[in-house]
């Protein structure tokens, strides 16, 4: 019975964007925003990804839900998820996982942050830079449970850059501008300083989703 | 071009198709990083690199490490998927 009614829901859901899809003209573009961002965004941004410059210049406010919905889930996770019976191990781990997590800790380091500090320049940014950030501290942790930094760090981390960001557009309004309007100068196309205040932002945004997901992480595996 | 996103495509099915018949939770958890990180290799053949790093780090790599660490949270890591074809 109940899974008849899975499969009716899951027929329904499909003939709905079925229904959807046969509706859209294949190729065409629906919305006129889109061509209008490429043709701007360079001159006005500054960024060479424009994918960056419009998830931290035309749409920042959206990247700061995102940022809230992130913190909330990894909450809920760490709240449901963490608590079930301590069972610490403080032992190390074995040869090959203690060696290969020394060799990758600093490749997977400087990756992540080669692509938070490069993410208005090159594809990638903040959320996937910090991504591979929890990554290299997660592999660390594994291999010596022992070593692991404190929730006190983690969380100053965490906490102080969500607060650069949110700090970064309130000094946009103060100065006359939108909230998380782009500040300082564009400088020029392609170089890694550029873009104004953009890359600042998604530091910001690197380092809180890193901290918060190495967090996360290793509270679920402890 | 064509024939590799069809490879992709075929792949991505399979490996859905076996996180549902897997009977190992973990090995499901498995399948279905390899659905995402086949998706990212689809989102860069189509030219939309920010989006396949985003599917590769996320989708890939974080989604199935969390999954895995709740299964073994709840204890569900070591023993076989409920029988539920009643």
């Amino acid at each position: 019975m109940h899974r008849i009614a899975t499969l009716l829901f899951a027929l329904g859901l499909g003939v709905l964007l079925l229904g959807l899809a046969a509706q859209l003209p294949l190729g065409a573009t629906p919305m006129a925003i889109g061509n209008e961002i490429l043709a701007r965004a360079p001159g006005e941004i500054g960024a060479a990804n424009i994918v960056t410059s419009v998830v931290l210049a035309y749409r920042g406010i959206d990247t700061l839900g995102e940022l809230a919905i992130l913190f909330a889930a990894a909450t809920a996770a760490g709240l449901v998820l963490g608590h079930a019976g301590s069972r610490s191990r403080n032992g190390e781990a074995g040869f090959i996982l203690r060696t290969g997590s020394d060799l990758l800790f600093p490749l997977l380091l400087t990756v992540g942050f080669y692509i938070v500090l490069h993410g208005h320049l090159t594809p990638g940014g903040g959320f996937q830079g910090g991504v591979v950030l929890a990554a290299a501290f997660f592999a660390s942790f594994l291999a010596r449970p022992s070593h692991r930094p404190g929730h006190g760090v983690i969380s100053l981390i965490e906490g102080l850059a969500g607060a650069a960001f949110i700090g970064i557009g309130l000094a946009a309004l103060a100065g006359g501008g939108a909230f998380l309007q782009p500040l300082l100068d564009r400088g020029m196309l392609g170089e890694l300083v550029s873009a104004g205040s953009l890359p600042l932002l998604y530091l910001a945004v690197g380092l809180k989703v890193g901290a918060e997901l190495a967090g996360l992480l290793a509270q679920l595996a402890e | 071009m064509a024939w590799l996103v069809l490879l992709l495509v075929v792949l991505m099915l399979g490996a859905a198709v076996l996180v549902l018949l897997l009977d190992n939770l973990v090995a499901a958890v498995a399948a279905a990083s390899v659905v995402s990180l086949l998706l990212s290799v689809l989102f860069a053949l189509l030219a939309a690199p920010d989006v396949a790093l985003t599917e590769a780090a996320v989708g890939a790599g974080l989604s199935g490490a969390v999954l895995a660490l709740g299964l073994r949270r709840l204890g569900l890591a070591g023993i076989k998927a409920e029988d539920d074809h009643a």
